[in-house]
């Protein structure tokens, strides 16, 4: 099963390659990783998403919360959740494809953001299932290229991810 | 107190009560070697490897609860000392090790002796530190002995580039007297409710194990154990790591569990129907075939680091804590629970033991003309009336010792379990003599193991740390052989050194004495004269039968049920290698 896990670990050098070191060491696989900086200065955020059956994420989740600079995770998949990934695409356009690109971009609440004579560059947010409908909505010699973030989640409800 | 780096340094090691840090100089820590040459109290030990200097501090951890301290210098300082580090992370010891680094200015330009150690030993470390202003000294080795040995212990290294240490750059001195850390609270006493819960399935158990290992050794759990299995009238079984966590001569002691442990103990695991796991992590080694063990029992584990508990065999009863607080909170409940072991099953749980007991699994030949390995030992044992510290190498000669020399106490038996490393013995035997001058200190190693650290036998002159070498002299890489015999039809690849040193003279080369033992009748005198030489290193070089293997043992991918035994009684022991 997927899982996506929401990690706060200390902002020092290093931290996010003991984090990707133990994934590589320990055989697990990492499906997209994203880190920044949170609101406090000494805190980094990271989404993790990866596969796995129920032991081994409970691996994962205690060898995660074994590094010393981890603070804080949760796994978002064992609670209601919402998540969402940023896509920048990049598309060819002739003449004739051209509306039809606006409309489906319309429909999956895209952005045009970029424009050229023949090529458009889509801004798109949502669900990865959602950016991945968008993508298969076109045949592969008309995408130039793709920029996906990775998800990033959030939990529902007012409790969140503190110290 | 305004103080360089080099000297916070130092007085750092004072503060936290260092006695010994074990080291080799270098480029990179310079400063460091002469703040330590401008002082007494912390003594350093110069190796003449830095693998020999990480096993003595390790061994030092080991044999007395504190923290092992090593200093190296950058590049291949520290990248000798990599092996020494892994070995103590797989055994969860509590060590302290400081590199050298370049200069700041010049990280990451492939400066001279420079490697990215950081990286290196990211994952053999419990955690690691890049020092990068002098200011932050002090508060990082605070940090460093608290992580090394608290929690699941295990080595933390500090990483300090040269500038940081430059005797012109003073700041104020202050070392911590706490330090918190909002991402570390290890757990220390166990969940009320588990603990309540895995004490009445113990109280019903019809045929109860207890399973101890390293944790109770690491955590100071021997007694409590021991009081808790005595007053259940349980029998108890010692991982390798874990023996001398119960007395090994007392009658509820089955022996080491696993790939070499006595039939009666995994028997009693493979027929089980309660297991209390206690410090253990339920390694490939103890375990065998993972879907055949202990299809019979409910499993109860105690652990401090939870990523242990579930890890390989689920458990369905997980307790995280401290071996010590978790076991006493386990010893009330017995004494006051209404439930009572039941005397029938246990009765009748013993007699089935005492059946597999009498296939006396550890018999070998006794009359042989040549020396057995395991005479040897127990020859050993007698003559140190069992009281020794003994340290190993890897190899058969461990496998001997383990089960022939019988510990009943705590941090005596000290050897690289996790990661097997050969050439722990000699310079583990160093620290461990070093922190106990007057007790008798043996270091149980083979022909190709000790060559390994062979070089520490120098250390041991110049710091007069009088040990015992044990070497069982096989002529053979013998675990490597006994696995080829088994499993490649005695293709012995690779597993014979067409030359071995003359030890003997190889001892007197370094300035101790050396003695040959070829005959059995010659053992005895022989352990006698070593260590009645109290101020002496003495080699003892034992030419040991090259034909011997260790039993029982149980074959990769077998279950517990599934061993195997030395030769029926009765057919001839000693045999030719084909
Ligand atoms: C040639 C060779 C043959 C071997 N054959 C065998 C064999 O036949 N049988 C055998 O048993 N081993 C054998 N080993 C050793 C094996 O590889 C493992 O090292 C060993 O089994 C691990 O022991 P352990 O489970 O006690 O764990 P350790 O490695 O000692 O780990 C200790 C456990 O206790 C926990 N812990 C630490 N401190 C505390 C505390 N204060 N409170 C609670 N928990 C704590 C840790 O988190 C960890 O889970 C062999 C090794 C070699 C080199
Ligand atoms: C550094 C290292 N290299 C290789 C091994 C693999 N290995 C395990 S036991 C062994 C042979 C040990 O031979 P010896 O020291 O003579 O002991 P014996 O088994 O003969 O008692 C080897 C090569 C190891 N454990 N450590
Ligand atoms: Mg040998």
């Amino acid at each position: 099963m997927r899982h996506i896990i929401s990690i706060l670990i200390e902002n020092e050098s290093g931290a996010l390659s003991r984090v990707s070191g133990l994934f590589s060491a320990r055989g697990y696989n990492i499906e997209s990783l994203t880190v920044a900086p949170t609101e406090d200065t000494s805190l980094s955020r990271m989404t993790l998403v990866t596969r796995g059956n129920d032991e081994v994420i409970e691996q994962i989740t205690k060898q995660l919360n074994k590094l010393i600079d981890v603070v804080k995770l949760i796994d978002l998949a064992d609670a209601p959740h919402i998540e969402r990934e940023l896509m920048l695409v990049k598309i060819k356009t002739t003449h004739d494809s051209r509306e039809e690109v606006k409309r489906m971009t319309d429909i999956f609440r895209g952005k045009i953001i970029d424009a050229t004579a023949s090529s458009f560059v889509v801004e798109m947010t949502g669900h990865s299932s959602k950016l991945d409908a968008f993508i298969h909505g076109f045949d592969e010699g008309s995408i130039i290229e793709v920029v996906r973030s990775g998800p990033t989640g959030i939990s529902r409800g007012e409790k969140g991810l503190h110290l | 107190m305004e103080l360089s780096g080099g000297h916070i340094l130092v007085q750092c090691l004072k503060d936290e009560g260092v006695e010994f840090i074990f080291g080799y100089p270098g480029g990179s820590v310079l400063h460091i070697y002469d703040a330590i040459f401008q002082q007494d109290d912390v003594k350093h030990i110069l190796v003449r490897h830095e693998q020999g200097a990480t096993h003595s501090a390790d061994a030092y951890a080991r044999a007395t609860g504190k923290t092992g301290v090593v200093l190296v210098t950058s590049g291949p300082g520290a990248t000798n000392a990599v092996t020494g580090i892994a070995t103590a992370y797989m055994d969860s010891i509590p060590m302290v090790i400081i590199s050298g680094q370049v200069p700041s200015p010049v990280i990451g330009s492939d400066a001279f002796q420079e490697v990215d150690t950081v990286g290196i030993t990211r994952p053999c470390v419990k955690h690691n530190f890049l020092v990068k202003d002098v200011n932050d000294i002090a508060e990082t080795m605070k940090k460093a002995f608290y992580l090394a040995s608290t929690g699941r212990p295990g080595p933390v290294l500090v990483d300090i580039p040269k500038d940081i240490t430059d005797p012109n750059i003073k700041v104020p001195y202050k070392y911590p007297k706490k330090v918190h850390m909002r991402s570390y609270n290890p757990v220390v006493v166990g969940h009320k409710g588990q603990i309540k819960r895995a004490v009445e399935v113990m109280l019903s158990a019809q045929r109860p194990v207890i399973y101890s290992g390293g944790g109770v050794i690491l955590g100071e759990g021997h007694k409590e154990l021991t009081e808790l299995t005595q007053m259940l009238g349980f029998p108890i079984t010692n991982t390798l790591m874990g023996l001398g966590g119960y007395p090994a001569t007392d009658k509820q002691f089955l022996g080491m569990l696993g790939m070499h442990g006595t039939y009666e103990a995994n028997m009693a695991m493979h027929e089980s129907d309660v297991i209390l796991a206690v410090g253990a992590r339920f390694d490939d080694r103890v375990t065998g075939k993972l879907a055949e063990f202990c299809p019979y029992a409910k499993i109860i584990h105690i652990d401090v680091d939870p990523s242990s508990i579930s890890k390989t065999v689920r458990v369905d009863i997980p307790i995280v804590g401290e071996v010590k607080p978790v076991l006493e909170q386990m010893i009330e409940l017995v004494k006051e629970s209404k439930l009572k072991p039941s005397k029938p099953a246990l009765e009748a749980w013993w007699q089935l033991i005492e059946s597999w007991r009498e296939v006396k699994c550890l018999e070998y030949d006794r009359g042989s003309l040549i020396i057995k390995p395991q005479f040897v030992i127990e020859q050993l044992y007698e003559v140190t009336n069992g009281d020794a510290y003994i340290t190993s190498d890897v190899g058969q000669h461990q496998m001997y010792a383990a089960q022939y020399y019988h510990f009943d106490k705590p941090r005596r038996w000290i050897n690289s379990g996790g990661l097997g490393t050969m050439g722990f013995g000699l310079p583990a035997a160093i620290g461990v003599k070093l922190a106990f001058p007057d007790a008798d200190v043996a270091c149980v190693t083979g022909e190709a193991s000790i060559q390994m650290c062979i070089q520490e036998l120098s250390t041991a002159l110049q710091y007069n740390t009088p040990v015992k070498i044990i070497n069982l002299n096989n002529r053979y890489m013998g675990m490597v052989r006994q696995w080829q015999e088994f499993s490649y039809q005695s293709r012995y690849s690779q597993s014979y050194m067409d030359t071995i040193p003359e030890f003997v003279k190889l001892a007197e080369a370094y300035g101790h004495v050396g003695i040959r033992v070829e005959k059995p009748a010659d053992v005895r005198p022989a352990l006698e004269e070593a260590f009645a030489l109290k101020d002496r290193t003495v080699f003892l070089d034992f030419i040991t039968d090259r034909t011997e293997n260790v039993y029982p043992m149980i074959e990769a991918g077998k279950g517990h049920h599934d061993m195997k035994l030395r030769v029926a009684p009765g057919t001839p022991l000693n045999r030719e290698l084909s």
